[in-house]
């Protein structure tokens, strides 16, 4: 199979985005997001969860939780490269949403492949949202490491670094078996469940990690009996639509530190006279463009190139990490003082960049991944 | 089928067809000598003569100027210089000598002479029986370029040219020169004309080339003086003063940023078709061939992670020039066609100084050793790459131009 020329990027695909461009920008301005979510500076604050549950009930009217989802499950049936134009466009605004936690779920649960799974892809086209357990306490991204474990029928361990987990209202449970690994849909609220909000630098997200006490699963809850390979199947989109946001967030930092460039005036001329601030900006700009044309190819390499997608993901989430680290560190380098104030919005980015960059795994871990696909695994 | 072909309209799908089977009939044949790695490296008549030839041959099939207009001593095709361009280097060809005819001096034809002009001149340049050079840069506009000095008195129909231009690629050959010139001192932008100059017909009569040697060795480059050279106002494109607008179609297309794509036919040696030296998944192979402490450089983890940033950058390279052709995927129409000549040239150097990195103690030995791995061709490569990020408006300056035409910040002096 082969990619279309345009990454599959049509005039549907434009819309929509357009659209959802407008409209975020309408209704979530910087400074609204600064209200919104930076209202108590305090370090040692209690973990907050602040997100615009109006403005999330809008954009589930709009459909971007369906354009995934399978039009037999309810959904529109979109491509990846279509939903990566609304993760850019999320990514811009810095949206504090369980958009990305649905979304993840969702292509999780498009591999599964089970009745029970299309049950509930067609809950989340209704406005239904949820978000993976499934990482250990230790970190590590590999599909068949996790805490949890399925003993007499009952849920038992814990899982971590659960991405919104505050905001959502199913959980995709992995959990060890005797016959290996498995995936459950448990609902929040379940007896036994009880959800830790971990305190997070980011001030966009909530993450959580939880606890399972003996928490009952049935027949009809389990989501598959494959859970590592449907796991390792959604990697590559998962990657995909963290670089988007990424490649988003990143073209905000961009025009924003630029802007202050035009503005600020120091020497008699303005910053942006001065090679030393322009050359860095021109090298984000390259960044962010090498980035997001990695993040269009690898969307469509999932939809319409099976073979090369986790290669290309691996390069755009790698891309796009460096990109992010690098926006950051300019975007509040180069505002000088007051880029170190907590009043100055660029560190709202920062902060969301620093977590999009480790979460599953940083452009080294990426990189080192990538190696052992194009060139094989290191010798032992 | 390639995935190319999948995508292609009709008439290129049925002009790949064209390009496929000719070229694997005609072989451009075995060099008699050693290749440079690029046109603007070429030293020797013997290097020109086999690649000239391979030119006029490519050039008769119709592989060449396929986009230009018939009358003009192209094809009259559409969109089909880039199926050739694929399916030359598909081939493994050798590379085209003539390229600063083909890749600026045609299309600032194409677009500013007069039809009996660029009629004349266009076939020759096709089919490389004139070779064409640029005289732009001099000893004082370097990266300030519209302070060019050279300048031509106008004198009844006829124009008398004095100065000196440098860097000048391929002069030592070349038969035409596209000139950039002052006539009129009282302004910069304003007081600079373009023209073409029959160079050859004048050595010694007004015109002296005299080679520069770079510091691989090699020669390549030159300088080039003009003293009293006559010649008639019908070789200037477009109006006295607008010389500054017309170099720069001849710069947007020199950094691969202009609407005509310029013939190429790929890096090979005319043979094989190994991975051209200079290509970043070159470096998984050079690192499979080369040892370090003792085990497989291949094996390093380091080098592993320097070569993945390499193969990441270029691809992101390559998938740019395809997200800048789509509607709505970019923010700035000149965004990513203004980084082309930037990022290739510093991927290219940055590239090579990590071929240096896995060769270890081989970098030591020059294209003269016969142990040198690859034949020395990586070393050679990163010393031949600062004639790329330096030539067609250093890096620094391409920076600016990105800064203040696409970002919008303030001009740089």
């Amino acid at each position: 199979m082969t990619q279309a020329n345009n990454f599959a990027f049509g005039e549907d695909e434009k819309m929509l985005r357009d659209t959802a461009r407008k409209f975020l920008q309408d209704n979530l301005p910087t400074d609204k997001l600064h209200q919104l979510v930076a209202s108590d500076p305090d370090p040692y604050r209690e973990s907050l969860c602040l997100w615009d549950q109006d403005l999330w009930r809008q954009i589930v009217e709009l459909g971007w939780t369906t354009v995934i989802v399978p039009e037999a499950d309810g959904g529109m049936g979109m491509s990846l490269v279509a939903l990566c134009a609304l993760m850019e466009e999320t990514g811009r605004v810095a949206l504090p949403s369980p958009f990305m936690a649905t979304a993840n779920a969702s292509l999780v649960l498009r591999e599964c492949q089970t009745s029970s799974a299309s049950h509930l892809l067609g809950a989340i086209a209704a406005g239904r949202t949820a978000t993976l357990a499934n990482t250990p306490q230790n970190g590590s991204w590999r599909s068949g490491d996790c805490d949890v474990e399925l003993v007499d029928g009952v849920l038992r361990g814990a899982a971590y670094f659960a991405q919104d987990a505050r905001k959502v209202e199913t959980l995709i449970v992995q959990a060890n078996t005797a016959e290996g690994s498995a995936l459950y849909a448990v609902p929040v609220g379940s007896a036994g469940l009880d959800i830790v909000a971990d305190a997070i630098i980011d001030l966009t997200r909530d993450q959580a990690h939880i606890h399972f006490n003996n928490v009952p699963v049935g027949a009809a809850q389990l989501l598959c009996t494959e859970a590592s390979r449907v796991l390792e199947r959604a990697e590559p989109a998962i990657l995909t639509l963290l670089a988007a946001d990424m490649c988003g967030a990143g073209e905000w930092q961009l025009q924003t530190t630029v802007e202050y460039m035009k503005v600020r005036e120091q020497f008699g001329h303005p910053l942006g006279y001065f090679q030393a601030l322009k050359h860095p900006l021109v090298n984000l700009m390259i960044m962010i463009d090498q980035a997001k044309s990695l993040v269009y190819n690898a969307a469509s390499a999932i939809d319409s190139e099976p073979e090369n997608a986790a290669k290309f993901a691996r390069m755009a989430k790698a891309s796009a990490s460096e990109m992010a680290a690098f926006a950051s560190s300019r975007s509040i380098q180069f505002h000088g003082g007051i880029g170190f104030t907590w009043e100055c919005f660029v560190h709202l980015y920062s902060k969301r960049q620093k977590h999009n960059q480790v979460m599953y795994g940083d452009a080294k871990y990426q990189r080192r991944k990538l190696a052992d696909l194009l060139m094989g695994p290191i010798a032992a | 089928m390639s995935p190319q072909a999948k995508k292609d309209t009709s008439e290129q799908a049925e002009f790949r067809r064209y390009c496929r089977n000719w070229l694997s009939q005609h072989d451009a044949g075995s060099p008699t000598v050693r290749l440079p790695q690029s046109a603007i490296e070429i030293m020797h008549g013997e290097q020109l003569d086999y690649l000239r030839k391979w030119q006029g041959e490519a050039y008769a099939a119709g592989l060449i100027g396929c986009d230009y207009p018939v009358a003009e001593g192209g094809g009259g095709r559409k969109n089909c210089q880039l199926v050739a361009n694929q399916e030359m280097a598909r081939a493994g060809k050798p590379f085209l000598p003539n390229i600063l005819g083909l890749g600026m001096a045609a299309p600032t034809l194409h677009f500013h002479a007069q039809s009996a002009l660029k009629e004349r001149l266009l076939p020759g340049l096709f089919s490389c029986e004139d070779i064409w050079c640029q005289g732009f840069s001099e000893p004082g506009a370097g990266s300030d370029l519209a302070n060019v000095q050279t300048f031509a008195e106008r004198r009844g129909d006829k124009w008398v040219i004095n100065g000196h231009k440098v860097w000048t690629s391929l002069a030592h050959f070349a038969d035409w020169m596209i000139l950039l010139l002052r006539t009129d001192k009282s302004s910069k932008y304003d007081g600079l004309s373009y023209f073409v100059v029959p160079i050859k017909a004048a050595l010694g009569e007004g015109v002296t080339v005299r080679p520069l040697i770079k510091i691989t060795g090699e020669t390549g480059f030159n300088e080039v003086f003009f003293d009293n050279l006559e010649i008639s106002d019908d070789y200037r494109l477009d109006e006295v003063g607008k010389g500054w607008q017309v170099a720069q179609t001849t710069l947007l297309h020199e950094r691969g940023a202009g609407p005509m794509v310029t013939p190429s036919s790929g890096r090979g040696s005319g043979s094989g078709k190994t991975r051209a030296v200079g290509d970043a998944y070159g470096l998984i192979d050079l690192a499979k061939h080369s040892s370090r402490d003792g085990q497989s450089a291949a094996d390093d983890p380091l080098l592993r992670d320097e070569i993945m940033k390499m193969i990441i950058r270029q691809e992101g390279s390559k998938q740019g020039a395809r997200r800048a052709k789509v509607e709505g995927l970019c923010e700035h129409p000149m965004r990513i066609p203004l980084q082309a000549k930037l990022v290739m040239s510093e991927i290219r150097q940055d590239s090579a100084a990590v071929a240096i990195d896995i060769l270890g103690a081989h970098s030591s030995l020059s294209i003269g050793d016969d142990n040198a791995p690859a034949g020395g061709e990586w070393p050679l490569a990163y010393m031949n790459s600062y004639g790329i990020t330096i030539a067609a408006g250093a890096s620094e300056i391409q920076r600016n131009i990105l800064g203040e035409r696409v970002l919008g910040m303030a001009k740089s002096k």
